[in-house]
């Protein structure tokens, strides 16, 4: 699964029939330290997430292993919503470079 | 497969019911010489890997194998702790 923070919502009314329904979210990738990074996907959301919570996001065909998305043309599904998130095994080349 | 360390935690009480009761971790993904390959991701963890621990684990829908139940909406999840790599010539 990969950290991302939910920055939007994707409406559309024109779209695959199967797809109806289903609440899209876009979602940017954040690294480890929550500073964003250059990729964003849009998500169907499985847990209620709304704009601005860092969540976390399947992707691929595990994204269609949940009763909302089972056989949907979905390939990116958010399903966690982050609490909190402790790296304990530091970079030792940060840490260096940090000195 | 694929190696990796894990390198902490993550805790996310609202999530997909069958998540319910998974650990998931902090993963930093591996080269054999392990070296780092790329960002960390988050995986599910049923083997009970420590920090700083070299695990080797699976990724797409087979990662919900692992968990006892038939639909997760998982992608990537540890499945075996490294005792040793042996490299004979590369």
């Amino acid at each position: 699964m990969i950290l991302g923070r939910v920055i939007g919502t994707v409406w559309s009314t024109r779209k695959d029939e199967k797809l109806v329904g289903s609440k899209f979210l876009i979602v940017r990738q954040l690294n480890l330290d929550y500073t964003p990074k250059n990729s964003f996907v849009v998500a169907v959301d499985s847990v209620g997430a709304g704009v601005g919570e860092v969540v976390l996001f399947a992707q691929g065909s595990s994204a269609r292993q949940t009763t909302l998305t089972k056989n949907k043309p979905v390939d990116a599904v958010i399903m966690a919503i982050v609490d909190k998130l402790d790296i304990s095994v530091k970079d030792k080349e940060k840490e260096v470079a940090a000195e | 497969m694929n190696l990796g360390r894990v390198i902490g935690t993550i805790w996310a009480t609202k999530k997909y019911e069958a998540l319910e009761h998974q650990k998931m971790q902090l993963l930093q993904p591996l080269k054999f010489n392990l070296e780092k390959d790329g960002d960390p991701i988050i995986v599910v963890d049923t083997i009970g890997a420590g920090p700083g621990e070299v695990v080797f684990y699976i990724t797409s829908s087979e990662a919900v194998i692992p968990m006892d139940v038939d639909m997760a909406p998982v992608d990537a999840a540890i499945v075996g702790i490294v005792d040793s790599i042996n490299i004979e010539n590369n």
